[in-house]
């Protein structure tokens, strides 16, 4: 196992980067569903207006995870503090500090994106002009004033991920979950939601994102913690985790035509570089011209967004 | 935590949302009616044996009404996954659970109404015992409400609760001396109605609407609380049990 995977809280507070209180505390969490260890003794600490990644594939554990966290499924071990409240075995007592955003939207098809606001904002105990008032401050914000009358059934993928997001942060949590907040919807919509995400933790709030996407956890996460098969595999800010890859830079050309001494001519005109062949039909050198026709290059570091620039016809 | 806002605003939004939708309203109107015009040309007598069928139509009228909204307001809801919505605020699942049933438990009691309302035009109801049949009516409403939430909370289809139901229910409507005296009933089948919460129920109202109660009124009333909290505090179990695990 890693070492991250078994790092104590003690350890993860002692970052460089990093000296603010932590708003969520998770102590050798483990989620076993009969034989299936879903979670096993995971450690993290999330802190104060910081905007987490909790990255890993399908069935990693991700969702198994938030669940633990706001009282959705009972953990087999481990202990959650949420605010520095204990949670593990009551976790009513951190709920009024957290919303959450689960990765398919939840809220009632029958009711307009209005109503359904204010019901979620009443389940706070917030106050009928408070309500409202919130309500359509959030329909403005969101861009979704227009649709505030229509019922959320009649809602595009987009906009109900929007409202789920508003939902989530009617009552004004210091903690806001985030499952997966762009799965399954068009890059417009998920752009934009990404730009609320990123509003949102520039106001201040504590993000918990998970997502399979690392770009998404690049571009908008200060730290980031990879799980896979229920297991941390390695927790960092973005920053370290990028430093390794950032030195090492490649660039892969796709060209038209073939040669088989391309490497080697490439070689001899840039000296300081180095010249790696990749399967055939992937480089080639027009045989009567003797030049590359470049469609296009990419970069080969993983950091997002992957570069793709588009070349034309024009001889290189 | 204004624990009210919340307990209000869940029971007027499936007010809002179920009950008061037309096909729930028909449901609430015409299923009573049905009953009582089918078991009224059954009997083939006078008007006066209203007042003996009235106790059974009244009681089924709720039976049916309570437990068929459960499975919408409770199953349907944790189907499409709005119920997590209510699981994640700040409230105590008992209350949460209560305002998840308030509305049904009205529901019930508006149901039993219509039968009530029907017979005030065709006998004289000055015999009734208003103040034994409307406590009746309002802990019949209760205990099928929860009995209706024990079968949502155990399955986890609409059409599950919907067949699971039926088969709490139509044995009922025989076992529960509603139309026929537990007396007549084959001596093998005569435990089993005391098993069953609306026998107590139904003997309250036989009671309250033509005297012939055939148990003490303070321990029907005392059998039918104690099943209403049994089945509440189980189906709170089932719910930590099965749906927060």
């Amino acid at each position: 196992m890693p070492r991250e995977a078994n790092m104590g809280i003690q350890e993860l507070q002692v970052s460089p980067t990093l000296n603010r209180h932590s708003l969520i505390e998770v102590t050798e969490l483990t989620k076993k569903f009969d034989d299936v260890t879903a979670v096993e003794k995971i450690c993290f600490a999330v802190y104060q207006g910081e905007l987490f990644g909790f990255l890993g594939p399908n069935g990693a554990g991700k969702t198994t995870t938030i669940n633990m966290l706001t009282g959705l499924a009972r953990p087999h071990s481990g202990t959650i503090k949420i605010g520095g409240l204990e949670c593990t075995r009551n976790p009513k007592a951190g709920q009024h500090l957290i919303g959450v955003v689960p990765d398919e939207s939840n809220l009632y098809p029958e009711l307009s994106g209005f109503d359904n606001l204010c019901f979620c904002a009443s389940l706070y105990g917030m106050h009928k002009n408070e309500r409202q008032t919130r309500a359509r401050e959030l329909l403005e914000a969101f861009g979704l004033r227009e649709a505030a009358d229509r019922k959320f059934v009649g809602y595009s993928k987009g906009m109900k991920r929007k409202l789920t997001i508003a939902a989530g942060i009617i009552h004004h949590p210091q903690i806001l979950f985030l499952d997966e907040p762009t799965t399954g919807v068009d890059v417009a919509s998920a752009r934009q939601i990404r730009q609320l995400i990123a509003e949102l933790h520039c106001a201040g709030t504590t993000i918990f994102l998970t997502t399979h996407y690392i770009e998404e956890a690049e571009r908008l996460c200060e730290r980031i913690a990879f799980i896979v098969k229920g297991m941390i595999v390695r927790i960092d800010t973005v920053e370290n985790l990028l430093q390794p890859i950032q030195e090492i830079k490649a660039m892969l050309i796709s060209i038209s035509n073939h040669t088989d001494d391309l490497c080697g001519k490439l070689a001899a005109a840039f000296p300081h570089f180095e010249f790696k062949p990749l399967p055939p039909h992937r480089f080639a050198l027009s045989r009567q011209r003797q030049s590359a026709l470049v469609h296009s290059y990419d970069s080969l570091r993983t950091r997002a967004p992957k570069l793709r620039k588009p070349v034309g016809s024009g001889h290189h | 935590m204004k624990w009210w806002i919340a307990f209000w605003n869940i029971v007027l939004k499936d007010m809002r949302a179920y009950y008061l939708k037309p096909p729930n309203i028909s449901w609430g109107l015409i299923f009573p009616v049905a009953w009582t015009g089918m078991f009224f040309i059954k009997s083939g007598s006078s008007l006066e044996s209203i007042l003996t069928l009235l106790p059974g139509v009244i009681a089924i009228s709720i039976l049916f009404g309570t437990t068929s909204m459960l499975a919408v307001t409770v199953t349907f809801e944790k189907k499409n996954r709005s119920f997590e919505r209510l699981l994640l605020a700040p409230i105590p699942l008992e209350l949460l659970m209560l305002a998840k049933t308030g509305g049904a438990i009205l529901f019930g009691v508006a149901n039993a109404f219509v039968p009530i309302i029907l017979a005030l035009f065709l006998t004289d109801l000055s015999q009734v015992a208003w103040i034994v049949l409307l406590p009746a009516v309002t802990l019949i409403a209760i205990v099928s409400t929860f009995l209706g939430l024990l079968i949502a909370v155990s399955v986890s289809e609409v059409f599950e609760a919907q067949t699971f139901s039926n088969f709490f229910r139509f044995p009922m409507i025989f076992l529960c001396g509603l139309f026929f005296p537990i007396d007549s009933l084959p001596a093998l089948l005569r435990p089993l109605s005391y098993l069953l919460p609306l026998t107590y129920g139904a003997d309250i109202l036989h009671g309250a609407t033509h005297g012939k109660n055939m148990l003490p009124l303070g321990l029907d009333f005392s059998i039918i609380t104690g099943f209403c909290i049994f089945l509440f505090f189980t189906s709170l179990r089932n719910i930590h049990r099965k749906w927060i695990a």
